[in-house]
């Protein structure tokens, strides 16, 4: 492992090297810095970010991807390796190719501070990096004891809402499980990311559950008043389950005994045989504690013609971080959209020009309802100068009629296509 | 209706290469919004069609079919009624302009 990393940092800093070579020289002759941009966290947005800075630029930004996983692993994908119609291999990506095809220099390290004033990054192994531009795309992280009886228990209770080992901690207490067990699945209040990613999770198990162990139950408690994204298409999916699922509006978790796996409501107390509990969650920590503009305390507010956090200039937040725009989720297909608008934005400020005066986002999230019929939402939001924000445009997007097969195919050619779009 | 709906490209074609010519990344910015599902600059890596070299007006007959619901779908209809015909037509021409292979 440890040799395969530092080969890995070798060849970064050789291809780095080689590709910013030549240009670096021919700029040091006027005296001209080549400006240095660095994104922080290499998931849906940053690593999308990254490559389009260096693509849109022709290789005249040099860029720093600061990610603390030596692979990307997806969460769109995810519940199908759960479910065990997928492995964690199927839903990994290398970051090699942003190295040699587009000569990001990647420094596998956790970001551990940033000085907005001085314009640098700090990082746990390798030091202090400046920059004249920072993308952050740090995704979320869970919000410190907001369930009491949690904190440090998530090997008893996983959240596997971070794809990884996460993922596989709850695929093997769900493989011990015994038929006639209960799966119980604990969903956040709103705005939390992926809006669909609980409903279908619960879909999936709930396939996997009636073909191996059919007397079990999928318990949703939900802390929403009601499904919160595709409603009559997951309400179908659940009826179609028969009384396997169990959806349970205005559940909010009041605490957890995790040794026992227990969950305490507010005029309930359950004890399932795997307890699985989405917490309530934030922007992730590098934002929230670097100075930034925060709505509730939460996620960052953002000027959305350059994804600059309000009042920060050169400091572009993406992703799940954000406070989102009206109807925008918290998804992995927007992160790649917001990196664009970022990036674009960022080639044209360094060149001394103004942002696109009219950036359009769009989105689109795929779910299963079992192992291979797939759903979708879609929305496009064009920037509205008058709101200085997207605004979804009326007519545009939409759900599916129904859950089909092609629809389960799209969402695996989609996955196919994004992760590209990010990584090769 | 075939004369009439070609007039319409035309005069689509003429207004986005004004547009185009106001800011050279506008059509670039709106064609990387389907990359996502169709792949950097339109080239696929599969499971979903390739767009990038496909010519300008059937590209874009395509994208008004989908919008006006003429051309069956599952989510391109709903997707492309977020575009206005103009940046549908800049979409169009980015991609058609894109190599097929990397």
């Amino acid at each position: 492992m440890a040799t395969r990393r530092s080969f890995v940092k070798g060849l970064a800093g050789a291809i780095g090297a080689t590709a910013l070579g030549g240009l670096a020289a021919c700029a040091s002759g006027k005296s001209r810095a080549r400006a240095h941009v660095v994104v922080v966290g290499g998931g849906f947005g940053g690593a999308t970010a990254a490559k389009y800075l260096r693509m849109w630029s022709q290789g005249t930004v040099d860029v720093t991807l600061i990610e603390r996983n030596a692979a990307f692993v997806s969460c769109p994908i995810s519940n199908l390796v759960l479910g065990g119609y997928r492995e964690l291999a199927d839903i990994s990506v290398s970051y090699a190719g942003l190295q040699s095809k587009w000569g990001v220099r990647l420094i596998t390290d956790e970001a551990t501070a940033i000085d907005i004033d001085k314009r640098t990054v700090g990082t746990a192994m390798n030091g202090v990096l400046r920059y004249d531009r920072l993308v952050l795309s740090p995704g979320v992280d869970f919000i410190p004891n907001a369930v009491p009886g949690l904190e440090g228990n998530f090997e008893h209770v996983p959240h596997a809402w971070k794809a990884g080992p996460q993922t596989l901690l709850l695929r093997q207490q769900l493989q011990d499980m015994a038929d006639g067990g209960v799966f119980a699945l604990h969903i956040p209040k709103a705005p939390y990311r992926c809006p669909p990613g609980p409903y279908e999770r619960a879909c999936v198990v709930a396939s996997y559950l009636r073909r191996h162990k059919p007397r079990s139950k999928v318990l949703v408690l939900d802390a929403n008043g009601e499904i919160q994204s595709k409603k009559v298409l997951f309400a179908k999916a659940f009826e179609g389950y028969g009384g396997l699922i169990d959806y349970v509006p205005n559940s909010e978790l009041r605490s957890v005994d995790a040794a026992t796996r227990t969950a305490e409501l507010e005029f309930d107390r359950i004890r399932a045989d795997v307890l699985n509990v989405i917490p309530p969650m934030r922007a992730g920590t590098i934002a929230t504690r670097s100075g930034l503009p925060l709505v509730n305390g939460r996620w960052v507010d953002v000027d959305w013609l350059t994804m600059e956090a309000r009042g920060v200039a050169g400091v572009h937040v993406l992703g799940d971080a954000l406070q989102p725009a009206p109807a925008m989720p918290k998804s992995g297909h927007i992160a790649n959209q917001h990196a664009k608008v970022a990036a674009a934005a960022i080639v044209n400020l360094l060149a001394g020009e103004a942002p696109n005066p009219a950036p359009v986002v769009m989105n689109t999230c795929y779910s299963f309802v079992d192992e291979r019929n797939g759903i979708h939402i879609a929305s496009v939001h064009q920037y509205d100068a008058a709101k200085r924000q997207p605004m979804p445009v009326d007519g545009a997007g939409g759900v599916s009629t129904a859950a089909s097969e092609i629809e389960g195919q799209y969402a695996l050619a989609w996955a196919k296509n994004i992760w590209a779009d990010m990584l090769a | 209706m075939k004369l009439a709906h070609a007039f319409a490209l035309t005069c689509l074609l003429g207004a986005a290469g004004v547009a185009a010519a106001a800011d050279p990344n506008l059509a670039r910015n709106l064609a990387a919004t389907c990359a996502n599902c169709h792949g950097t600059d339109g080239r696929s890596v599969g499971g979903m069609d390739s767009l990038a070299g496909e010519p300008r007006d059937r590209l874009l007959q395509k994208l008004l079919a989908f919008k006006s619901g003429e051309r069956p779908a599952t989510i391109m209809h709903q997707i492309a009624r977020g575009y206005s015909d103009e940046q549908l037509a800049l979409i169009a021409g980015h991609l058609a302009a894109q190599r097929v292979r990397d």
